[in-house]
């Protein structure tokens, strides 16, 4: 957005209360991996120069790719200031910060939409003798003590996460709530180079039947594997990790309840793929692509033993901790505009906020199915930055009226 | 193949459903709703069940007429098998749900349904409701729903129905998640 806005001649500030790429630097665990390949994590004029364009940036060459761009572009950023509180005035917005007060014409939100790890009410519940940690503080096994470990939901963050636990050792209990599965290769090809190339990435927000529910989807369990593995729940399995259902309740004796339904959690994820991958074969096929890659197939379904467990003693039992991976929401308690539903979310029309001159970006599906991942900055911003300048524009002309 | 011309006919307005959930989309207060029914015991393990109204849409709402139920339990139990046991009507509560949902999901899919029939099973170890082990819980210890579906459609897009179902069904929830039940003695 800085620098669609800088092209623009429009005089702006970036506010970061840390430093560039903070939330990469402060809330991801070591080993993470970006899920999408190098050619694709891209920003407008600075894409990839490695070596391994099929491969995943790792967590340091993330930060170093964004804070590189920021310098590359001379972005205005003003670091370790943090918004204290966003209000209106008659022209615009007064920002408060921690290092002084700004009046501007217009403001860009673009705080993300990940920034309080999401967790169930009865989470309190829990027996003090089991250890509790987010997939937001979460940084490597070693920081969990030896024994087993409840990691609960199955979408991109708890199956990496629960893939490199158990791994160290401490066997995994993995409550699958819904989550969406997708081969990390298709007919040779990486699966994000099909959503690409198909223009399923693309797909825009007003095209979309539901979008508040497109909204709410959780993330594709695809992971940045170093061989290209697809980590899916057959691939858990296979690893040991054991599958129970979606975490329902912790009951007064600290018994776990895991729902009845994981059988259907996983037929439907099987069936969400089959589509999707349907989808690829039916474009591939009307572009004359089918000799290029390798043919159609289908994975085998996910395996649900005949009767999973329905709860677990968390008190006598082995589990030493729970790891949270039941998603996140933004967090806009500085926010004092009235711009929020009442879930608590931006009330919005593409990041066109139902405020003049307020903007959001940095959205699952903002504006397109790719707005949250990197390669899907540019285009958003490109959109908003020409409806911002034109709205400056029409200050100026009531202004100069 | 239900299409655009001759679209599905399965009797579910899903018009007035997608209606209604916009509607209450902006008015949740209208989407609490309450289901009731009164039970008076007969004799021995014989009772009678009635369902006559319910409250929705933020008024007290009458059915068209009085549903009643018959309950028992069998002769190998020793009682008169003047109705179906309760779990039985706990398997025809999610039988009928999961089969209207097929319905609504596949009109609202535009796939023509020609026959559903379902088979349910629950199966329940006896140690539990008797007291004889106490690790034996007194509900079913697992349910089967077997359906057989004849329609215009892929063998996938039926699995997908049933599915759907699933994931939008009440009492499948109510039976695979906790609920909290309040008993009191007036």
């Amino acid at each position: 957005m800085s620098r669609c806005l800088a092209n623009r001649g429009i005089d702006h500030v970036v506010l970061e209360r840390g430093e560039v790429a903070h939330t990469w630097r402060t809330e991801r665990w070591d080993s993470l991996r970006l899920l999408t390949p190098n050619w694709q994590s891209r920003l407008p004029g600075f894409g990839y120069t490695g070596n391994d364009p099929d491969g995943y940036r790792t967590l340091p060459e993330v930060i170093d790719f964004i804070a590189s761009y920021a310098k590359a572009i001379g972005a205005p950023v003003r670091t370790h200031t943090t918004v204290t509180s966003v209000r209106s005035t008659e022209t615009g917005y007064l920002v408060r910060t921690d290092q002084g007060t700004w009046r501007c014409r217009t403001v860009v939100l673009a705080s993300g939409a990940c920034n309080i790890a999401r967790v169930p009410a009865f989470a309190s519940l829990m027996p003090r003798s089991i250890a509790s940690i987010t997939a937001k503080d979460y940084r490597n096994p070693a920081q969990l003590a030896e024994g087993g470990v409840l990691v609960v939901g199955a979408s991109s963050s708890g199956t990496q996460i629960a893939s490199e636990i158990h791994r160290s050792g401490r066997p995994v209990t993995l409550s699958v709530g819904e989550h969406i599965r997708a081969p990390r290769l298709y007919r040779g090809k990486d699966l994000e180079w099909w959503m690409d190339a198909a223009g399923v990435l693309d797909e825009r927000y007003d095209a979309v039947d539901d979008i508040a529910r497109a909204r709410r989807v959780p993330s594709l369990q695809l992971a940045g594997t170093a061989d290209r593995s697809t980590l899916d729940l057959n691939a858990l399995t296979d690893m040991g990790v054991k599958l129970v259902g979606r975490l329902a309740g912790i009951t007064e004796d600290g018994r776990a309840q895991f729902a009845g339904s994981l059988r259907n959690m996983c037929a439907l994820s099987d069936l969400k793929m089959g589509r999707l991958l349907d989808l690829l074969d039916n474009w591939a096929r009307e572009n004359g692509l089918d000799e290029a890659v390798e043919p159609p197939y289908r994975l085998p379904p996910t395996r649900v033993e005949e009767a999973p467990p329905l709860g677990l003693n968390l008190v006598t039992g082995r589990i030493k901790t729970i790891v949270w991976a039941t998603g996140y929401r933004p967090d806009y308690s500085w926010l004092e505009v009235p711009v929020l539903d009442r879930k608590g979310m931006i009330r919005h029309d593409g990041g066109v906020v139902c405020e003049p001159g307020m903007y959001l970006i940095g959205s699952q599906f903002l504006r397109r199915r790719k707005s949250a991942l990197i390669d899907g900055a540019g285009d958003d911003a490109r959109d908003l930055s020409a409806h911002l300048a034109s709205y400056l524009d029409s200050c100026m002309t009531r202004i100069t009226a | 193949m239900a299409d655009a011309n001759r679209p599905a006919n399965n009797g579910v307005n899903v018009e007035a459903l997608i209606a209604a959930r916009e509607a209450l989309t902006n008015a949740p207060e209208a989407a609490q709703f309450k289901w009731r029914a009164a039970c008076e015991w007969k004799n021995g393990t014989h009772s009678h069940s009635t369902v006559e109204g319910f409250y929705g849409l933020g008024q007290e709402q009458q059915r068209k007429r009085t549903f009643t139920f018959d309950a028992d339990h069998p002769e190998v139990f020793a009682s008169e098998d003047k109705g179906a046991t309760p779990v039985e009507y706990v398997l025809v509560g999610l039988a009928s749900c999961l089969t209207a949902g097929i319905a609504a999901v596949a009109q609202h899919r535009n796939i023509q349904l020609r026959s559903v029939t379902a088979t349910i099973e629950g199966d329940m170890d006896l140690q539990g409701i008797l007291g004889i082990d106490s690790e034996v819980r007194n509900g079913f210890g697992g349910i089967k729903v077997t359906y057989k579906i004849d329609a215009d459609a892929k063998r996938e897009d039926i699995e997908a129905l049933v599915a759907q179902s699933q994931k939008r069904s009440a009492v499948y929830d109510i039976v695979t998640n906790p609920t909290n039940v309040t008993v009191v003695v007036n």
